[in-house]
Formats: C-alpha cells, structure tokens, sequence
C-alpha cells in the first residue's frame, strides 16, 4: 500500500473509533449494522467480483450464521464472541460443500441454484423437525452483551467497537489474501478459466475455496448482525436479502474491497431516504440505482473513486 | 388409491401452471441464450394490465388479444431499452438488470395496484369436470398452455423466422453473416416469451388470485421444470412442468411433508444442473476449447 | 381561637384537585402535541396490511381537525418495515431515540412485534395495542409496557373447538394452518380447547405462503376422512380453500379464522355459493355485509374515509379495524388528560373498563386491568348465509 493510502486509512479508522462518542445511540447502532453488512459484502465480493462466481443466495449464509449464533446463545449460553468462529466454521464448511457441486455450474446456472437456495432457505428454518434449535416460526430472542471490565461505555457502543474489530481483522486478511498469489489466482480464473487450467492452476479448488471463504465472511457478518439486532427469525433472511446483498456489491463496486464500505452505507442509509420520498418505492428505487449504475458506473462507487483520483492525480502530475 | 390419482391430478393441475411460465423461459432462453429471472414479474404485470382492461368494462377475449399484444410490445421495448446495453456485458451485469427488473416490477405494480388480492376472470365454464378433481379451468388452462406449445413448436421448425431466431441465438457473428438482423431476432425472441407469459399469467390469476407476488412462489418451481425438461426444448418444458407439479404434491403429500415443497424445488435445480445439465429431453452443448 | 377553622378551610382548599391540575410530560409529548410512533408493513409481501397505517393516520388528520386530543395535536410517526424484524427494530429506535415520541402505536406482526419487545419494556415505552393476535402481548407481570388489542390467536381456536365439543362431540377434524407464528397460535388454541379429546384431530397439513396454492393440502384433508374443516389461512388462501373444499365436493362444518372474514376480499373470489355454512368470529362489523348498509357507526366510517382517506378501499375491513383502534388510543389518551407521561398512558390503558366502539359488533366491549392486558376478549360467533354474516349464539370469551 502507497504512503498516501496508509494514511488514508489511518484517518478512516480514526474517524470511525471516534464515531460513537459524537453521535447518538441510534446512529452508532446504524453504523454497527453498516460495519455487518460491510464484512457480507466483502464475502460477497470476494466469489462474485473477484472469482467471478455468481451468488444470489448469500442471504442464506447470513441466515446460517445468525442462527449459529442465537442458538449458542440461548441454548447453550456461549459468550457472544464465542460464536463468532463457530458460524464462521460452520459456514465455511457449508460454503465448500455448496461449491462443490456449484463447481460445474457457469454464470447464469449458477445464479439460478444460489437463486434457489435463497429462495427456499426460510421454508428450511422453519421445519418443524428443527424447530427444537431453530425456535421455529418464533424464532429466538438473544440478550445485548454487555461492556466488558465495567468500561465507561453502553453497549450500543461496546458492540460498535467490538465490531470494528472484527471488520478490521477481516479485511486485512482480505486484503492480504487477494494481493497474493491467492487473489491472483482468483482473478485469473474468473477472466479465463481455461487459460488457468491448461497453465496448470487448481481451479477446482480455488473455486470450492473461495465459495467456503466467500461465506464464512458472510456467516460471521449474519453472527454479529443477529448479536446487534437481538432477535433472528425465518422471515428476516428471505430471497430478498440476498438481492440487497447483490445490490451492495454492485454499486460498492466489484473487486473492490473499499467497495464493501461503499455499497454497506448505501444499503444501510438509501432506503430510510426512499421511505421519505415514497412508501411504496423503495425497492423500485433500489431497482433504478441497479440499472442506473450497471450502464453508467459499471465500476460501482469505489470505481468511480478511483477513476476521480486518478485524474486527480494526472492534473497534478500534468501542471 | 383414491387419494393418490386425487393427488396427481391436482398436481398436473398446479403443473400447467408451472408448464405455461416454464414456456416462457425456454422461449427466452431459445432467442438470447439467457435465463430471464423477471419472467415471472413480467407475466404478472401483463396480467394486472388484461384486469385493468376487464374491470373498465372490456370483455374477456378482446381483453386477452390486447393483453398479448401489450406484452409482446412491452417484452421488445424491454430488449432494445434495457437489455441490448448489457448484451456484450459480463454475464453479471445480465443477472443484475433481470434482478433489477424484477424488483421495479414488482413494486411498481404494488404501488399502482395495491396489494390486496384480485379476481380474475376465466373464460371457461365454472362448474368441475373430471369428477371432482380438476376444475373446468385448470383443465382449460392446461389445453391453452398446450395449443401455446404446438403453434411454438410449428414456428421453430417450419417458419423461415423461427429458424431466423434459432440461428441468431446460437451463433449470432455467422447469422449476421447471412443476413439475419440478430438485433430484431433478440427483440423478437423477447417479444414472444413476454406475450406467453403474459398467457400464463392470465391463465393462472383464476387459480391463484391476482397480487404482485403471485408469480414469486411460482417462477423457482418454472425454472425446475424448464431444467427437468431441458432448457432449449418447450416440450420437455411442459413436461417437466407437469413431472414437477406431481412430484411435488405426491412428495409433499405421502413423504416429506408440506413444509419442503420448496426444498423438492431446490434439490431438482441443482440435482439436474450438476447431474445432467441438458435436462431429461435437451440437446447436449459441447463447446470447443 | 377562630384561626383553626379558617386554617382547616385554608388547608382543604389547598388539598383540593385544582391544586393538582399540573401538567406532565414524558418525552413526546408538550403542551402542544404528542407524538405516536408507529410501524407497518408498506413494503414487501405483507403490505396489504399497510391500508392499516393509513388508515390510522388519516384518523388522527380527523382528530386534529376537529381540535385534537384535550387541545394537543396528535403527530403520527409512521416507517415502513417491509414485515422484516430488523427493519423493525431499526426503525422503532428511530422513533424512540430520535424521533422522540411518547409511544409507540400498533405495530403490525408477530415476529416484528417480538424483535422489539424486549426494547420497548428496557427503554420504558409504551408498546400498546399492538396489531396482532398473538396470545403472548398478555403478560404484563413480564412486559408491562406491552399491550395486546384484538382477540387473541388462541382464545379463538378454543371457542371453536368448544363449539365443535358442545354441536358434534363426535367429529373428525381436519385443519388446515398457514406455517408461521399466526397457524401455530390458532393450532394451540384448538389443541388447547379440545383438552383431553385432541385425538378428534385426524390431520394437520400445514402450507407456507410462497406456496402457489393449497389444492394438494385440501386434498390431503379430504382423503383423510374429516367431516369438519379449521382452516387457518391469510386471504388469498382462505378463497383458494373455500372453493377448492367446495369443488372436490367434500363439503365439511368449515370454521374460518377470523382474520379471513371479509367478503370482499375472500368470500366473493370463493364464490358466495361456496362459501354457505362458513363459521367464524367477529368482533368488527364488515364494511361490505350488507346487514350494516345503514348503521350509523358504519356511515360515519364512511364518511371519514371519503375526507380522510379517499384512496382506501371501503369493502376493506382493515380500513374499519384502522379506525376502531384509532379510537380506542384517542380513548385512553383523552383519560390521560394533561399528565401525559408514559406510565400514565400505560396505566389509562390498562384501566379501559367496557369501553366501547360502535363499529364493533352489538355486545363487544374493552376490558382491561393491572393483570388484564387483553382488552378484546369477546367474539360473536357468527355463520354466512350466503350474502350476509350472520350472527349467533351468546358472546364468548369475556
């Protein structure tokens, strides 16, 4: 990373370790949810925008990580951050048995059986033979954690920070991973698969790695999206979840990984602003920006960003 | 006994309802080459255009003409507005116009509409034919789904142009080379699947009642039976959706209950797209490296 | 000395009420307004309920118009929460954290209403008469600022099976329930009521919303054997059920849960021949049964819905639930007169005693008190005839 991006982002986190002592309760909880969905679009990103791979079910991962996460709560009393990894594992084990078969499925196919799992995931939940650990259509209600060691903080806030955390670790681990060989691969697999495979890389397993991947980011983002909401039922992991997700990420930007941040605070804050305008129309908004964006900004708003420094930058250069 | 033939016919019954919108994805898929997750969306929006019309005092069967037409129309401006910027696009940037196009869809009409269920009127007799089992319109339903399917079926095989479109989607730079105006070919293609979704939805809205969600259960059990049946072939379609309808009340009904109806769905997408892709009746595509 | 009289004088005249007669407030409410927060589902598949919002909004334009409640004007603080729990829990700590309103008024859903429950009675706000019928919102040792309003889910299952115990101990039943918390709560309630008899249930099928139709379902009940039908579905099911038990000829004692009930929008798709015999509850009277053509409740409904809100359906029942439940907040707001603090309003809530609406069925009344968070508790059996609902029996329930 250049000097000027280190610092950059060095003024970011500042920003954002400062945020809940300077807005209210009510934002910082916004905020936290904006950091959630920030890792999810990161997990998202990762298949789609840099394998190539395309998911319009990753609502379901989300749902499973939630899940993970209220039942080790409320059944079997785990601390909170306790579950964190166990959705994590959960999850990344699911995403790599979903990839395996997914393996010999192209571009649209593809779509179609995420599309399904999606779809089908709540009539999952809801099965009346797992009702004893899911909770069923009622779902499960978890209690708030708590600041620990008595610090002077709510826990509004406590949860924003822990949080933080974790999204900081995620993404320097994503960023790590696709600046290497890794990502390079990825990249290369999604721009031509069959150059990749006659120059001898595993396609097989880099994709079946990056859907476990893929999720288990996604199924850690549900587990701290459950912990903030405090209560995880069928009806809040539909098939449109999952579109939200895919909404983010294409106008974040794909394979981007500020991209992630972008589409989070669109997907957060845009649809309490088209509530205002209209009652009916936020999710027809939110399918005007999807078209808007795919003709106009096909780069997504990290894109756009780039583009704008660098021609910022040239007329630097040029005077 | 009883009950099962009385489960298989509500199934078929239920089947030509997944028959008819499955025809209008592999009518897609026949001219672009491209799975339409808007189909569904499409067909119900056409459907509340034909209630407009019905309810504004226009009979059922010119209601029904213009219906076709105002799809077909709708389906072409759709392809040259919406779709051709993307026709070169990264496969992505498809699935994410269709799932555009859903969602706009769906809450346009919610608005318009409201979301307060609908009647909508059938053109055959009310009182239930074949004993009690099947309703004098889902069996009518299921003869319309099948003249669809013949008149298709006659227009790829035996018409100049359906031989046009088929060349057109399969190998558009070698069509353009002899002729065929492949931009009109697509616009086309997606003229006709809009005006027979727009049927299917006039022929299931008597069944299901009309809302904005009504295709929403139904377009994952089409996309199951236009895979079962093979995505390039409109009778393997019907058929698939006829095998899909069965199964899934005979299952739901004797075997695993009605909680995974939409499980059986899943499991046959992806079971027949890892297993045999091409479906139980398509053509086997094998591309070259 | 004479000082002791004028001093008793003095001292009673101090002790005397409108000595009292301060105002006090809670956050959301001054001299000038109070402000109610609310959410519903104006989005997504449930946003057929949305009318209900509406609806109330467009009271409290009435009720402002007319010179508000005890001089304030009532602000109506509505989001959309597309009937998805974290959108909920988003959206009413908007209202609560930044919106700053005295309480939060009828918001639509069970799991919605779930996900912010353990806020509300943390935060001290008033949760009241919630939109739903879930049996739960009747714990006030547990959550006290947690209010239901509509008979619950489970009392009304017991009332049929009592019915069905008391006209034809014999029977077998088949029901039919939506999954969800919804069936689930009816499914107890019959359960529930036939006590040691649960045995005369045959089948249970369950059907989930994406469903396309419940045809397979009905079928699966008739092969069963069952004479008599529950059917617990929204609607759009409950027509498909109708008509579909009628052309399979099975024909059997069909009791239709009360949130299906409106002619408009499920006995006239069904059919109205198919729909003879029907038996449900009632607690509202239906705009479109033609029995309430000229009662004077169901004209002024009318009327205010042709000022207030010309755009709702007037065959819609939720458009007369919407106005009753307006009234019965303006009820307990206007007892609260100036101390309008949240535990006051909490408290006239919970001390309704026969209040009643005119356009709730002859005999309904609201009753509520310190362990009583269930003010509706009575319903009127009634059975269809073809055109009209018509009712019969006593009042059940309290």
């Amino acid at each position: 990373m250049s000097r000027r991006q280190l610092i950059l982002n060095a003024l970011l986190l500042l920003a954002a370790c400062a945020l809940p002592l300077v807005v209210s309760d009510y934002r910082v909880f916004q905020f936290n949810l904006v950091l959630v969905y920030a890792i999810a679009l990161l997990g998202l990103n990762l298949l789609t925008g840099y394998n190539g791979q395309i998911s319009l079910g990753h609502g379901a991962f989300y749902a499973i990580g939630a899940y993970c996460a209220a039942i080790l709560m409320d059944k079997y009393g785990v601390p909170y951050w306790a579950t964190l990894p166990v959705a994590g594992a959960v999850c990344l084990l699911a995403g790599f048995l979903f990839g395996l078969p997914a393996l010999r499925l192209e571009g649209l196919y593809l779509a179609l059986a995420t599309f399904a799992l999606g779809v089908s995931l709540p009539a999952l939940l809801k099965y009346h033979h797992l009702e004893k650990w899911t909770g069923g259509v009622q779902g499960i209600v978890i209690a708030k954690p708590d600041p620990p060691f008595g610090l002077p903080i709510n826990s509004d806030q406590w949860l924003y920070y822990f949080t933080l955390a974790v999204a900081i670790v995620m993404f320097v681990l994503a960023w790590n991973l696709l600046r290497g060989r890794v990502g390079r691969a990825l990249v290369a697999i999604r721009d031509n698969h069959i150059a990749t495979e006659a120059m001898g890389v595993n396609n097989a397993m880099f994709k079946s790695l990056a859907f476990g991947v893929s999720a288990m980011y996604t199924g850690v983002a549900g587990a701290l999206g459950a912990i903030a909401i405090q209560y995880v039922a069928p009806d809040s992991f539909n098939i449109f979840l999952s579109i939200v997700f895919l909404v983010g990420i294409v106008i974040g930007g794909l394979a981007s990984i500020s991209g992630a941040i972008y589409g989070a605070l669109f997907i957060q804050f845009v649809p309490n602003i088209a509530d205002d305008i209209s009652k009916a129309a936020p999710w027809a908004i939110f399918g005007i920006f999807l078209l808007g964006f795919v003709y106009v900004m096909p780069m997504g708003i990290a894109g756009a960003v780039r583009m704008g420094l660098a021609r910022l930058q040239r007329k630097a250069q040029n005077k | 006994m009883d009950a099962l033939l009385h489960q298989v016919l509500a199934g078929l019954a239920t089947g030509g309802i997944y028959a008819s919108l499955a025809l209008a994805l592999v009518m897609i898929y026949q001219a672009t080459h491209l799975v339409n997750f808007a189909q569904g969306e499409l067909a119900m929006f056409a459907t509340y255009f034909a209630w407009s019309l019905v309810n504004a005092g226009v009979p059922y069967w010119p209601a029904f003409l213009l219906t076709v037409i105002f799809a077909f129309v709708l389906g072409v401006v759709i392809e040259r507005v919406i779709i051709r910027p993307v026709e070169n696009a990264p496969v992505l940037a498809v699935v994410v116009v269709f799932i555009a196009l859903l969602v706009i869809l769906n809450s346009v009409t919610g608005w318009i509409f409201s979301y307060t269920i609908k009647t909508f009127p059938s053109p055959f007799p009310v009182e239930p034919i074949f004993g009690k089992y099947m309703s004098a319109h889902e069996a009518g339903a299921i003869g319309v789904t099948l003249v669809v399917l013949l008149l298709l079926y006659a227009f790829f095989r035996f018409t100049p142009l359906g031989l046009a479109m088929r060349a057109a989607a399969q190998n558009p730079d070698s069509a353009r080379l002899v002729g065929i105006r492949v931009g009109w070919m697509l616009a086309l293609g997606w003229g006709l699947a809009a005006a027979i979704g727009g049927i299917a939805g006039m022929m299931v809205a008597p069944i299901v009642y009309l809302d904005p969600n009504m295709m929403g259960g139904v377009l994952l059990y089409a996309f199951a039976a236009a895979l079962v049946g093979g995505v390039d072939n409109p009778g393997g379609a019907v058929l698939g959706g006829f095998m899909v309808g069965v199964l899934e009340n005979v299952l739901g009904a004797f075997v695993i209950g009605n909680e995974l109806k939409l499980a059986v769905a899943l499991v046959l997408i992806i079971g027949v797209l890892v297993v045999k892709p091409s479906g139980f009746f398509g053509k086997v595509f094998v591309t070259r490296v | 000395m004479k000082l002791a009289p004028i001093a008793a004088m003095l001292a009673v005249a101090l002790a005397s009420p409108a000595a009292f007669a301060q105002k006090k407030y809670d956050p959301g409410a001054n001299d000038k307004e109070i402000r109610v927060g609310n959410t519903n589902p104006y989005s997504g598949p449930a946003s057929a309920y949305g009318t209900i919002g509406k609806a109330i909004g467009a009271y409290w334009k009435m009720v402002n118009e007319q010179g508000g409640i005890n001089g304030r004007k009532v602000v109506w603080i509505s989001y959309d929460d597309g009937y998805s729990p974290p959108k909920t829990v988003e959206m009413v700590r908007k209202l609560v954290e930044q919106d700053q309103v005295l309480m939060v008024f009828q918001t639509l859903g069970t799991p919605p209403n779930t996900a912010i429950q353990k806020y509300m009675n943390m935060k001290k706000v008033p949760q009241s008469f919630v939109a739903t019928g879930a049996t739960k919102w009747n714990d006030p040792r547990n959550f006290p600022w947690t209010i239901g309003w509509q008979p619950n889910y489970q009392t009304e299952g017991r009332i049929y099976a009592q019915h069905i115990l008391q006209n034809n101990p014999k029977a077998k039943i088949g029901i039919l329930y939506q999954n969800d918390d919804y069936g689930k709560d009816y499914l107890k309630g019959m359960k529930d009521g036939l006590g040691d008899k649960v045995s005369m249930i045959v089948k249970e099928v369950s059907f989930e919303v994406t469903d396309p139709t419940v045809d397979s379902q009905i079928v699966q009940l008739q092969a069963s054997g069952a004479d008599t039908f529950f059917n617990i579905t929204t609607p759009k099911f409950a027509a498909q059920a109708i008509r579909k038990a009628y052309d399979t000829g099975w024909k059997p004692t069909h009791y239709l849960n009360n949130v299906s009930t409106s002619i408009a929008s499920v006995l006239k798709p069904a059919g109205f021949e198919k729909s003879v015999g029907l038996i449900s509850t009632q607690y509202l009277k239906d705009p479109a049964d033609e029995q309430w053509k000229d009662d004077a409740s169901i004209k002024a409904w009318r009327a205010f819905m042709a000022k207030y809100y010309p755009e709702g359906n007037l065959a819609d029942g939720s458009n007369v639930y919407g106005y009753t439940v307006a009234q019965t907040l303006h009820q307990v707001l206007k007892q609260s007169g100036d101390n309008l603090t949240r535990a006051n309003v909490m408290k006239k809530a919970a001390a309704l005693k026969g209040y009643r609406a005119e356009t709730m069925l002859p005999g309904i009344r609201i009753t509520t008190d310190a362990g009583d968070f269930a003010p509706i508790e009575s319903v009127q059996l009634i059975r269809f005839d073809g055109q009209q609902w018509k009712r019969f029996g006593q009042i059940m329930g309290k």
